[in-house]
This record gives C-alpha cells, sequence and structure tokens, in this order.
C-alpha cells in the first residue's frame, strides 16, 4: 500500500463507521476539491453509492463555474442533492470582521438546514493541515445543543474507536479526510480522475487554491495549469492554501470565532 | 494565524522528487512534564530543518513585539489566541517537517496533567515517540506518567530528550544523573529507550548537529535518532482478522465490509465468523473504480467481499481462517489506563468496544491499582483518573478477540461511560482458557464422535490442562524418584495424573520389542503416542524413559503438540554412577550390559527443554516443588 492507499483506507473506515454507527447523517459540498474527494471516497466506502443526502448550502454568491460543476456532477453522480439557502447578511453577528461576517451567513444557513432536515451529523471536508484551529478537530466531533464545539474538552480518540454515541440534542461533525494534506488531495485527484473546478488552474498568472464566495476569496499569483503542474507548485511552496480567504486575516481570532460558531 | 505545512528548501534537507512511491510521514508524538520545553523544541526543530512557512518566523516576532512579550520559539506553534493567554499547549496539533531522509507529521501532546486524555488521543495516533525532560528540574510527575502511558498504548520507539542544558551549564554529571533515573524507571515498565539526548531547544544544541558546547557527548543527534526510527508496519504475516463494520446490500450484492486489521485474504478462501462460528468462502473481493477486480487483500486495507452461502452475519465479529482464529470468551484480564472523572471500581458497569463490537462488561476484580506518576502500587479497590491498573473484565456476550501478544489491533479496547471513552486496555487472556472448543460443540451438535467431549471442557472440569512431562536423563539422574513424587502429589490435589514408565510399558504394550536401537527408537514412539492420547483424555502424564536420543523425543513432541514439556532431569555421569540404584552401572563397566547409556550408548541431553531439574544440585523435596511450581503455572485453568 502506497501513501494515498493508506489514507484512503483510513477515511473509508471511518465513513462506515459513521453509516453503521449514526442515523440522519448528510454531506456538505462546498463544491471544491477536498468536499469532491468525500464524495469520491463515499463511493469507493460504498462500492459506487453515495447512502446520504449530499447538501450544498448556498450563499448565492459562488462562481458561476462552481454552479456549472455542481449541476452536471450531481446528476452524473447519481447524487441525493439538496439545495439550501443562506439568510441574508443582516441576520449574521454585527461585531464580527466583514468578511468573517460574510461567512457566518453560511453557519446560519447551516444551522437552519440541519434543523430542516432533522440531521444528526453531517460529513465535512475538513483538513488538520488547512487551518490551526481545525488541526485541534476529532475524526468525529461533537457539538452540543446550542451548536458549540467545545475545543478545550473534546472526547479522547484512539486505537479507531471514535465517539459514536452522544446524549440527547447533541450534534456530529464527521471528518474522514481530516488527516490528508492539501498535496495529497490533489495527488488523489491526479489518481482518480476526479473531475475539478478549472478555476483552479492559472489562468493569466493566477489561480484559486481555495474556493469561497467571489466577494470574499481571492486567487494567488501561479503558473500551474494542470495537476501536474498543481501539484509542483506545491511540493515547493511555503504559502498556505487559506491565503486567499479573506475572512482569515482580518483578526487573529476571527477562524476561532467562527468555527466554535458552528463554522466548518 | 494558520497551520503549518510547508516543505524545506535549505541545504539541511532533500529536496522533494515526485513520480517515484515517496516515503510517507512516520508519525511522532512529543510528550513530557509541562513546561520542560516541548514546543519550544518543535518551534526550534521547524526552523532547524528549514520547514518554516514563508514569513511565519517574522510574524511571530512582530507579534511578539507587538505585545511586549520576549520571543519564544513555542509561539510558533501557540497558533490560538486562547493558548497564548494561557500560556500553556492545550491539545494536539499536527505539524509536519522533513529531514534529509524522510517526512515526518509531529503530534504535539499537552503536558498538563489535565489534558491526560488530549496526550493520549495525540500519542497513540504515533509511531515512535520523543519525552522531553527537563535538565535543571529532572524527572517530574508527567514525565513518568508519558512514559508508562506510551508502553501501554503500544508504542515501543522512544528518544528521551535531556533539554535546556544550557540552564546546567551543559553538565555531562547532570545529564548522567537525569539520563540514568530516567533508563532505571523505564526499565521497571519493561521499555528501554532508543537514546537519550542532551539538547538546548531554545539554543538549538544537538537538535540536527552535535554541539561543541557539549563535546563529550558521542550519541546521535535528534534527527539522527528520529531517522533511526522504523515506520510500524501492518501485521501482514499474523493471521487474518477483518472486523465486520457493516452489511451492505445497495443492489443485487451482499457485501460484507471492514478493514483488515492483520493478515490477507484471497478469493476462494474458506473464512470463519467469530463469535457466531459460521463458515463461508470468499466468492469475490469487491472494489469501485479500480482496473481489476481485486483476488487477494491485505492488513491496512478497507474492503469488502462476497460470500458463496447466505449465512447471517453482522457487524462486531471477527471475520478469520479457520486455522488460527480469534479466542473466544467471556472474561479476560486487562491492563488498562484510566481517563474517566469517576474512579473505575469493583462492580462497575461499562461498555466495551473492541474492533467493532460492544458489549457490556462488568468490572469482575482489581488485580493492581497503580499511580503512574509514581509507579506505586495503590490500594485494589478503585483506578483513580489518570492512573492504571489490571484489572478482570467480564461480559454477557462471548468476545471474539486475541492475546493483545498476539495481536494488538484485537487485542485491545475501550470502555465508555455516559457515552464518553474512559479507558483503554490491552487484553491477556493469562489463566482463562479459550471458549471456542465449548461453543463449538454446542453451537453444531453434528461433530464426530472424537469430539463430542472437547480438550476444553474436560480441562475445565478437571481444573488442568492434559499434557506430557517429558522426562528425559540419564539411568540414575532420578526420574523415576522424581516422577513418582510428582504424581503422588499432584494426586493428593485432586489432579488427574499418572506416570508412564519402562515396567508398565515394556510387559504390556511394548514386550514384543527387544532393546537394539530400533526397538528401543519404537519403544519410544508408541510411549509417546500412548502419551499424547492420555494427555487428550485430559490427564497430565508423567513419563519416565532415558530416551537418549533427540530425534526420538522430537517425535514424541509431535505427537503430543503443545501438551508436550520435556523436562530434562539432570546429574552428572559419576553422580549417577556413584547413585547406581539398581547396580546397572556396575554391570554395564563391566561388559555385561552392552550400549549402555552414557558408558558404551550416547545421551544426546535436550536443547532446550521446558525445564532442567539439576539433581545433583537440588535434594528431592526442592526439585519436586520446582515440578510442581512449574505444573501449576502451565497447567491450571
Amino acid at each position: 500500500m502506497d501513501h494515498l492507499d493508506e489514507l484512503e483506507a483510513e477515511s473509508i473506515f471511518i465513513l462506515r463507521e459513521a453509516k453503521a454507527k449514526l442515523d440522519k447523517l448528510a454531506i456538505l459540498w462546498s463544491l471544491g476539491k477536498d468536499s469532491n474527494v468525500v464524495i469520491w471516497l463515499c463511493r469507493k466506502a460504498f462500492f459506487g453509492h453515495v447512502p446520504f443526502p449530499v447538501m450544498h448550502i448556498d450563499t448565492g454568491k459562488k462562481f458561476p463555474e462552481m454552479y456549472a460543476f455542481r449541476d452536471r456532477y450531481a446528476k452524473e453522480w447519481g447524487l441525493n442533492f439538496l439545495r439550501e439557502e443562506c439568510p441574508p447578511l443582516e441576520a449574521t453577528d454585527p461585531t464580527l470582521p466583514p468578511a468573517a461576517r460574510s461567512a457566518a451567513r453560511k453557519t446560519l444557513g447551516l444551522k437552519a438546514a440541519i434543523q430542516k432536515h432533522g440531521f444528526e451529523g453531517l460529513i465535512l471536508g475538513i483538513r488538520r493541515d488547512e487551518e490551526a484551529i481545525r488541526a485541534k478537530e476529532r475524526y468525529f466531533s461533537p457539538r452540543d445543543e446550542t451548536g458549540q464545539w467545545q475545543l478545550k474538552d473534546q472526547p479522547p480518540e484512539f486505537w479507531g474507536q471514535y465517539m459514536t454515541s452522544f446524549p440527547q440534542g447533541t450534534h456530529v461533525r464527521v471528518h474522514p479526510i481530516l488527516h490528508w494534506t492539501e498535496l495529497d488531495i490533489w495527488k488523489y485527484t491526479r489518481r482518480e480522475g476526479i473531475p475539478v473546478i478549472e478555476l483552479y488552474f492559472a489562468k493569466d498568472g493566477k489561480r484559486y487554491r481555495s474556493l469561497g464566495d467571489q466577494d470574499i476569496t481571492f486567487p494567488v499569483p501561479s503558473r500551474a495549469d494542470t495537476l501536474d503542474a498543481i501539484i509542483a507548485e506545491l511540493e515547493t511552496t511555503r504559502t498556505p492554501e487559506r491565503v486567499g480567504r479573506a475572512m482569515d486575516h482580518e483578526a487573529e481570532d476571527s477562524f476561532e470565532r467562527l468555527r466554535a460558531a458552528g463554522y466548518m | 494565524m494558520r497551520a503549518i505545512h510547508a516543505l524545506p528548501t535549505d541545504g539541511t534537507t532533500m529536496p522533494h522528487t515526485s513520480g517515484a512511491a515517496e516515503a510517507r510521514p512516520l508519525r511522532i508524538v512529543i510528550v513530557g512534564h509541562v513546561d520542560h520545553g516541548k514546543s519550544t523544541f518543535v518551534g526550534r526543530l521547524l526552523h532547524e530543518t528549514g520547514s518554516l512557512p514563508e514569513g511565519k518566523l517574522e510574524a511571530v516576532e512582530a507579534m511578539s513585539a507587538r505585545r511586549g512579550m520576549p520571543f519564544e520559539w513555542a509561539f510558533v506553534l501557540d497558533a490560538m489566541q486562547s493558548e497564548r493567554d494561557q500560556g500553556v499547549t492545550i491539545d494536539t496539533t499536527q505539524i509536519r517537517f522533513k529531514t534529509a531522509a524522510r517526512p515526518y507529521l509531529v503530534i504535539d501532546a499537552p503536558g498538563h496533567k489535565e489534558f491526560l486524555k488530549n496526550m493520549v488521543t495525540g500519542a497513540a495516533q504515533a509511531e515512535a515517540a520523543l519525552l522531553v525532560i527537563d535538565a535543571a528540574e529532572g524527572i517530574q510527575e508527567q514525565s513518568r506518567r508519558h512514559g508508562y502511558l506510551l508502553h501501554l498504548l503500544g508504542i515501543r520507539q522512544v528518544a528521551v530528550l535531556v533539554n535546556k542544558m544550557d540552564l546546567v551549564g551543559f553538565s555531562a554529571d547532570r545529564f548522567g544523573n537525569v539520563a540514568e533515573d530516567f533508563r532505571a524507571y523505564l526499565a521497571e515498565l519493561g521499555v528501554q529507550p532508543t537514546c537519550i539526548v542532551p539538547i538546548s531547544a531554545r539554543e538549538g544544541d544537538n537538535l540536527v548537529r552535535h554541539s561543541p558546547r557539549m563535546p563529550w557527548y558521542q550519541g546521535p543527534s535528534v534527527v539522527q535518532a528520529l531517522d533511526s526510527f522504523a515506520y510500524t508496519s501492518l501485521p501482514v504475516d499474523r493471521p487474518l482478522r477483518m472486523p465486520v463494520q457493516d452489511v451492505y446490500k445497495f443492489d443485487e450484492r451482499r457485501i460484507v465490509a471492514g478493514r483488515i486489521e492483520a493478515g490477507r485474504l484471497a478469493v476462494g478462501d474458506t473464512v470463519l465468523f467469530s463469535p457466531s462460528n459460521k463458515t463461508a468462502k470468499i466468492r469475490s473481493i469487491e472494489a469501485w473504480h479500480v482496473p481489476a477486480p481485486p483476488r487477494e487483500a491485505y492488513a491496512g486495507q478497507s474492503i469488502g467481499v462476497t460470500l458463496d452461502e447466505p449465512i447471517f452475519v453482522e457487524r462486531g465479529e471477527i471475520m478469520s481462517h479457520v486455522e488460527n482464529p480469534p479466542v473466544l470468551t467471556t472474561v479476560f484480564k486487562a491492563r488498562l489506563f484510566w481517563l474517566g472523572a469517576t474512579p473505575l471500581r469493583i462492580g462497575s458497569t461499562y461498555k466495551l468496544k473492541l474492533a467493532t463490537t460492544e458489549a457490556t462488561a462488568v468490572v469482575e476484580a482489581i488485580e493492581r491499582s497503580i499511580d503512574t506518576a509514581e509507579l506505586a502500587s495503590l490500594p485494589p479497590d478503585r483506578i483513580e483518573r489518570n492512573g492504571a491498573g489490571e484489572v478482570v473484565l467480564r461480559t454477557k456476550r462471548m468476545l471474539a478477540l486475541d492475546e493483545y501478544t498476539a495481536n494488538p489491533r484485537t487485542g485491545r479496547f475501550v470502555l465508555v461511560e455516559d457515552h464518553l471513552p474512559v479507558g483503554g486496555g490491552i487484553v491477556s487472556m493469562e489463566g482463562y482458557p479459550d471458549q471456542r472448543q465449548l461453543v463449538t460443540v454446542r453451537a453444531t451438535n453434528i461433530t464426530q464422535v472424537g469430539h463430542a467431549v472437547s480438550r476444553a471442557a474436560r480441562a475445565a472440569r478437571n481444573g488442568h490442562k492434559g499434557g506430557v512431562l517429558w522426562f528425559t536423563g540419564l539411568s540414575g539422574a532420578g526420574k523415576s524418584t522424581l516422577a513418582l513424587a510428582l504424581e503422588r502429589e499432584l494426586f493428593a490435589r485432586g489432579w488427574q495424573v499418572y506416570v508412564l514408565d519402562g515396567d508398565n510399558i515394556r510387559s504390556g504394550l511394548c514386550r514384543d520389542l527387544g532393546f537394539g536401537p530400533e526397538d528401543r527408537a519404537e519403544n519410544i514412539r508408541r510411549v509417546g503416542e500412548v502419551a499424547a492420547l492420555f494427555a487428550d483424555a485430559g490427564f497430565l502424564v508423567v513419563s519416565s524413559f532415558i530416551s537418549p536420543y533427540r530425534a526420538d523425543r522430537q517425535r514424541a513432541r509431535e505427537a503430543a503438540g503443545e501438551a508436550f514439556h520435556e523436562i530434562y532431569v539432570k546429574a552428572a555421569l559419576e553422580v549417577c554412577e556413584r547413585r547406581d540404584p539398581k547396580g546397572l552401572y556396575k554391570r554395564a563397566r563391566k561388559g555385561e550390559i552392552k550400549e549402555f547409556t552414557g558408558i558404551s550408548s550416547p545421551y544426546e541431553p535436550p536443547e532446550n527443554p521446558e525445564l532442567v531439574v539439576a539433581t545433583d544440585a537440588l535434594g528431592v523435596e526442592d526439585c519436586v516443588a520446582l515440578l510442581l511450581r512449574y505444573v501449576e503455572e502451565h497447567f491450571r485453568v
């Protein structure tokens, strides 16, 4: 088994644990490279099937390429697809910096969708290497009744035994690719031939490394216009992945506040 | 602030090459007492190996200046606001770096006592550990706790870093004292550190290259120590174990899914599911989006199989081959660590999770309770939070499991209370029989006549296993004396025991045989077969024959299998000749007896006997006591 095989086997194990132990799960699909890999891994784990609804929380501000991708692959992959809308900006915490406030719309939209469908848990494509606070996550991460993440009092997780039963009212986040890196994602995408949105490829000397809302996501200088070129670029870069995500950089604790409140 | 994911560019590290199958990161954990310098060490190591993201160092320096604090290497890691405020690392974070040899994934575990569950979470993922100790403060509570837990978590590769050598003037003596103390502590746990390295994390001494300030230290630098660690290999060569995660029926296929935790399997193999005890053949290995359906699968892979028969199988069972199945039991011993806020007590009930199975488990006994900070024994009525101990657990449901030493991944478990994991342990079956035989008979009811009463059932009734104590030694060494004394003692204790010796064999079973070499070999062969039958019938057989040839004894061993124990009753030839209870040596010396062992015919002493009883050094009583202890230890159920 090579490194990608090991990562894949671990993720499949986690997805199957989630399926076996939790009811009413949904996959959160951001349309980006990571959640595409999660959907792909589901098809691996469940022999071509995706046995959970796949939900897109739509801010209405994504790039047109992202919507085109979503509509095509929701059909092509035979997904049980759900689209949910976000409330207007006015509904968010006014003390947050502007970009974080924009991102917080998604948190509210997500909370409403969870309530509407009665989901007990969500499967998300976050990774430890993306962001320092995400590095603290567990594979199975409980949220209390208010949706809060008790960062400082997380359950222990060892020997492939996850917290899979919860007090009434707990909501759980499952993170099957927590242990992957950005480079792993691209190498796996290349190996498996997973389709990606063309915004990731360089055009006129710039490309997107991470995709979010149009108004708070910015391309970074790059010449990488193929998968091979992206992988080569990442193998030598020392620039962090989310450099183009405005909300991360407004204040030292922006991201932590977003996460604690239920952001992905 | 962001996580560190970057690759080195300076001369101390190897440039990354794409294409070729590359090394995966080795997972290491950094543990130790609070404030002994773990975060400083990691920050400095990232810098020394050129692994910090661009601008990170400058950003942290600027941040320190803005806050009016002197720069510290630990700030590099303390990415969170709350952490900086508290000044401690509260959880495990993951950081990557590379040396010339390979990439690493660092799990930085917290040193605070309250965060032991986070330390366990971090350390359980690691393949090797660095344990940091402050040279000035020396060994502290968490140094010992972490040392103990690493061992229990199964991490065998441990390098100890004696940090802050700059604070003790780079003193070789001080280092020597700390190193010796800790080595002694680890030795008590049965742990031998890979190496003990004196360092100054803050100043970078002995991290990558040898420090000129400690010329007296000749051992490896930290990076050399790291590069000497081995990857934890998947147990492909152990018996097959695939805990069933689920059974899927998304389409016309009925797929049994799970991760292979040990061993390998191939299409066509007959597999056994435990504890339900059902068998079937592997019809196919299913996979999606692969060039060709796999024919084989190995430890580490998450797979799915279809079976040739529609047997009912469910989550929690362990799939194995028919040979080498897991142990079936409702009771076992465990060494465990405890994280629960409420102490573990005798009679308490927990949810036990082992591989993919769950069962209700009761603490039947606490045999030891250990304060891991001092390695002291506590009164065994409870195991406190952050403590450890040895317990006996009993479940209502039959469990399929393994001894930890035989198959770690199916020999460890987690205890859950009120939804929370509160403890982890490793299984020992010492003193408890495998209940598979009992179950097999009851479950199928169609077994052959010869197996209607199982070996385990006999052992359970007798209170001991059957077996062969094969006494070998020169004439006059004391075989018969000891055999008869042992028989008397064991019989008095209620054992099913029987002595086979020359007289009761030669007069019947072997009366057609003479004393030529072939006949002697045939004599021993028959004795071996008879002893094996007695052992199978549940008896402890003591056979008392010179049996001078290794090959003959080997044949007897093969007849009885694992039940065979070779006991070398040993005395020097001169001693035997002086004793000469039957006057045989005298006659042999006179040439009246031909081919007499030791005089005119060789005696081949055992190469690896299970036990040696030196009758020329011990009195008869001591010899019998030694034998009794051995028997109690190996045959008592």
